[in-house]
């Protein structure tokens, strides 16, 4: 049995209050009016006045402080959205985390894989943050469905009732049905780990495989279930977030980013359990099976996102390439970057099978394919609702401790709950004996 | 690799009691016998395919690309729907053996030879038409970056045809490098059984001297592994950069982002369909029932449930974005597929490809071999019908109503589409009566750990894997013969008994379809000559069919009378 560090635990504890204080922070330091932003355009304008930067704006001083109005607004929009995009994209970017990881788990089970039993314990714990996290976000929604933020714009009545574009969609886009589906899905991924946990309980003791038989013939309908849960909840959760823009390969893209970063985060906490001498069964060649899928799905990844990238960037169809011209001149720098911390990063490391075993290459890796997709998911949010506004500053960072910490406190409470080792699995010998 | 160990639970993948020499045995047995009138007529049927094929590809070239069907407005169809077509049956073989080999599934071993065949003998077929659709041919070699006269005249790359172009050649390349690498052990187990010289001669240069030492196979392997890694990126943008023909182009219906992942699951999903229509027929007709189980039957049958459901999936995802994005072209291009006139092509696509394979969540379904034959067909046709579906009812309709027309084949359309099926089945029968069919190298390794007399031994208490004889005092597998002594004696009665004494039993194994196993059994009747079995007909293949348990039909099926009057001379 696993018992929670008490080191761990205060830190858990200690991102819960520094974000939470952080977050707080966020939301009271928002501009409280359009006058506010247009003070705060004014002096950051000034102080790029004085180092001399631009000065033609003599000329058509009309026009300029018209245009000055409605940037303000904007701004003032996007500036008020900011604390929440940045709360959202946290709470997402941990959630997906532990619903690929169900999902890799389901896999595991529906494809009779032998190799990784002795992790299962391991997957089994970063789903219990699910029903933490879904229900976290369904929260979210509820209170974006009140207007508490403007994430959603569809969901703003004034802004359909202009937009022709969005009424059309009204059909799917409407607030009950979007709270409706979201808790189809959530009911959906909560239901199947739960009932999971509890056949891979049952089977420590059994002495014969039904249970194992049902987990196999549940993972398999799950899969089903997650096939077309997943693509509808990134339409949903994400794209809806730029209610003019559609791709069809969107579902599939944010699944791959999903798990990619769910693997990566079972190999990390396995790393960490392995060095604390909790997982003496799981060896290097588990760890290296971990590495290959980091590699091999960080690729598949990329291959999404230059498909997708490369079909609208090619064609060039207005309507939908005003979805990466925004985030090409506005955040070049995350967007280009991610591609070199989820690709370039894990390709040129993680091709050697020798540094694949070697924990701390592993771990680096891990950490950067995290940011990196904490950025993708960043780089899919943020553009839609603060758009030129965005900066990582104290609201981002603190969101992310915020959920990090509770993330580690569920996951790591959930450890403690059961033997680290599924020993009633009919594979599990094949396991322990893995060697690659 | 993984230890030997393996889960009681996993099902055995080489079933009967085989040793390494009856694999070696059987494998070679189709190479080493003599084709039969049934390959014979096939063969035929095949060349004559194929050489109307040609005939077709010669009149359009000699006369022009107007005696297809194309007009103005659909410039694509069956040209490019039987390339894609093509290249997506091509995909299984790699799929099976790289991505298989990269998850370490055993199952491949039975069935990568074959796939990879299939891969290479389908990609010759979809390489055809690239050139073959092009108005001037003979200018073919203007898409290769070459420096020529024409000073700095050079290849657009920013068009996926010419992308196409690479694709498509650097796949046939190293499909081709990945397939002959596997079969060097093969060919030199070939080439030491060989007892004719000519035998000897082309087997001999076709294993490149292979002697199976240490290090050869350690290098093997690693070879093996690295082209896996390489093949199997290579298997997501060769279809990939297909699909790019029409996603990047600005046809409603065409340029969508899900083509990529979409056209690489239904090219698997093809692949496999024709990997299990072809295999099915293979593991009957050349005996090979214990590697290609009634398992990677079922198993192949759930890899085209998974990828039909993800084609499903994408159908699904392309009507409702249609829908969502609010483009009334793109809305009515799905409009069009569903209620204009081919109607009856998206229907067909719709059933035989989302419908069909839902069939195999039945375990019995799947199980079945005569229905896994019957829907590996029907998602061929359903596949074929998505790729026509997508280019025809796409450019038919789009834009500018002024430009709307319809499309008919005519018969040199249908003529190059069958001639490409022809080529391929003569490729294909000609590689199974001149390669050996199944990895016999890779199947031995797995023996011990996945057979199934292996597996019995373990299950009964053994500890260590034993030799084959050992078994079968766990679980007597060995052919009954039925106590029917009457029988016996009216077959013998007519076929003339022998008599030990004073003649020399033939080596019966050299009639094409009899192992080590069926001569004991012939033996034990009390045939030991190729005299007797020579004078075999109907009725003394019916008399031993009643005398055999699982062997039933094989006699005459392979025409052993004919065989022994041969071998007699």
């Amino acid at each position: 049995m696993y018992t929670f560090s008490s080191k761990l635990k205060t830190f858990s504890f200690a991102l819960m209050i520094v974000g939470l204080l952080g977050v707080a922070y966020g939301f009271l330091s928002t501009p409280s009016s359009v006058e506010d932003v247009k003070i705060m355009l004014q002096e950051s304008h000034d102080a790029h006045e004085d180092t001399g930067v631009a000065t033609t704006h003599d000329s058509d001083n009309h026009a300029e402080a018209h245009s000055d109005d409605t940037h303000a607004e904007h701004a003032y929009h996007y500036l008020k959205n900011k604390p929440w995009s940045a709360l959202y994209v946290a709470l997402f970017f941990f959630f997906m985390i532990s619903l690929a990881t169900l999902a890799f788990y389901a896999i595991q089970h529906a494809s009779q894989a032998g190799w990784p039993v002795v992790l299962f314990r391991v997957m089994e714990a970063i789903t219990g943050y699910l029903p933490v996290g879904a229900v976290l976000l369904f929260v979210f929604f509820v209170l974006s469905s009140l207007h508490m933020n403007h994430l959603f714009i569809w969901m703003d009545a004034d802004v359909v009732s202009n937009d022709e574009l969005i009424q059309n969609k009204a059909g799917y886009l409407n607030v009950p049905f979007f709270l409706l589906r979201a808790v189809i899905y959530i009911a959906g991924w909560i239901l199947y780990r739960q009932y999971s946990r509890k056949l891979t309980l049952a089977q420590d003791n059994a002495s014969d495989n039904k249970n194992y038989i049902k987990l196999f013939k549940s993972s398999a309908a799950f899969l089903v279930f997650f096939l077309v849960s997943e693509s509808m909840m990134s339409w949903d959760w994400i794209m809806s977030l730029d209610p003019h823009w559609f791709s069809t390969l969107f579902g599939w893209y944010v699944f791959a980013s999903m798990i990619v970063s769910a693997i990566t985060t079972i190999a990390l906490v396995s790393i960490y359990l392995k060095g604390k001498g909790y997982l003496e069964f799981v060896n290097n060649s588990h760890l290296h099976d971990l590495a290959k899928f980091m590699f091999g799905f960080s690729i598949f990844w990329t291959y999404l996102w230059f498909s997708q990238f490369m079909l609208i960037w090619y064609a060039d169809i207005p309507e939908e390439v005003t979805y990466f011209v925004s985030r090409f001149n506005e955040y070049k720098i995350p967007f280009l970057g991610m591609v070199v911390l989820n690709f370039v990063f894990p390709l040129l490391v993680l091709m050697n099978s020798d540094f694949k075993r070697v924990n701390w290459f592993i771990v680096c890796t891990g950490i950067i394919i995290l940011i990196g997709h904490y950025i993708d998911i960043f780089v899919m949010v943020m553009p839609a609702t603060v758009g030129d506004q965005w900066f990582i500053g104290i609201s981002e960072i603190s969101s992310v401790m915020l959920v990090l910490g509770l993330f580690i406190y569920v996951v790591f409470t959930t450890l403690t709950k059961a033997p680290l080792l599924a020993k009633g699995n009919p594979f599990i010998k094949e396991s322990e004996q893995f060697h690659y | 690799m993984s230890s030997h160990y393996e889960a009681p639970i996993r099902r055995p993948l080489i079933v009967g009691n085989k040793s390494y020499h009856d694999i070696t045995v059987e494998v070679a047995a189709p190479v080493e016998g003599k084709a039969n009138k049934l390959w014979w007529t096939v063969f035929t049927i095949a060349l004559l395919a194929f050489l109307w094929g040609v005939g077709s590809i010669m009149y359009t070239i000699g006369t022009g690309i107007g005696v297809w069907g194309l007009n103005k407005t659909v410039g694509w169809a069956w040209d490019i729907t039987n390339f894609v077509w093509w290249v997506g049956i091509g995909h299984a073989g790699t799929l099976i053996s790289a991505v298989l080999l990269l998850f370490r599934q055993k199952w491949r071993m039975g069935i990568n030879r074959s796939a990879e065949a299939m891969t290479i003998f389908s990609v010759v077929q979809a390489g055809l038409f690239p050139v073959i659709h092009m108005g001037r041919v003979w200018n073919a070699h203007f898409v290769l970056p070459i420096p020529n006269q024409f000073g700095t005249l050079w290849t657009n790359f920013n068009s996926p045809l010419l992308w196409d172009v690479f694709a498509i050649s650097t796949y046939l390349s190293v499909s081709l490098v990945f397939w002959w690498t596997g079969l060097l052990p093969d060919f030199a187990m070939l080439r030491d059984r060989a007892v004719k010289p000519f035998q000897k001669k082309i087997y001999s240069l076709l294993s490149f001297g292979w002697t199976g030492r240490a290090k050869d196979w350690q290098r093997f392997e690693e070879v093996s592994l690295v082209l896996a890694g390489l093949a199997t990126p290579l298997v997501l943008s060769v279809h990939t950069i297909v699909s790019f023909d029409f996603a990047t182009s600005v046809i409603p219906g065409w340029h969508t982002t899900i083509f990529p992942p979409y056209f690489v699951a239904g090219a698997v999903f093809s692949g496999f369909a024709m990997v299990n229509t072809l295999l099915i027929i293979m593991r009957k007709v050349s005996n090979l029932e214990a590697y290609i189980t009634k398992q990677h039957i079922e198993l192949m049958n759930i890899v085209i449930m998974i990828t039909g459901s993800i084609v499903g999936c994408a159908y699904i995802t392309e009507l409702f974005i249609a829908w969502y994005s609010g483009v009334e072209y793109e809305q009515y291009a799905f409009l069009n597929r569903a209620t204009g006139p081919y109607w009856w092509a998206y229907l067909l696509m719709m059933s035989c490809n989302v419908f069909s394979p839902q069939f195999m969540w039945s375990k019995k379904l799947r199980q079945s071999i005569t229905f896994s034959f019957i829907i590996s067909i029907v998602v061929n046709i359903g596949m074929w019908f998505e790729r026509f579906v997508i280019i025809v009812t796409s450019l038919h309709r789009d834009y500018l109503p002024s430009s709307w027309t319809m499309f008919s084949p005519t018969f040199v359309d249908i003529g190059i589409y069958v001639g490409t099926i022809g080529f391929f089945f003569v490729l294909f029968l000609l590689y199974a009566r001149t390669f050996p069919v199944i990895a016999q190298a890779e199947v031995k390794s797995i023996l011990k750990a996945s057979g199934e007399s292996y597996k019995l031994f373990r299950d009964a208490g053994g500890k260590n894997p034993a030799p084959a004889k050992i078994v079968k005092s766990v679980k007597p597998t060995k052919e009954i013969i039925k106590n029917t002594s009457e029988q016996k004696n009216v077959l013998l009665g007519s076929l003339g008994a022998f008599d030990k004494a004073t003649q020399t039993a033939d080596d019966l194994k050299l009639i094409s379809g009899v192992g080590p196993k069926l001569e004991g059994i012939l033996n034990n009747i009390g045939i030991y000559s190729f005299d007797q079995v020579s004078k075999m007909t109907d009725k003394e293949y019916d008399l031993l069919d009643s005398l055999l348990d699982s062997f039933k039909g094989r006699a005459k099926r392979d025409d052993w009378a004919g065989q022994a009057k041969n071998l007699k001379k």
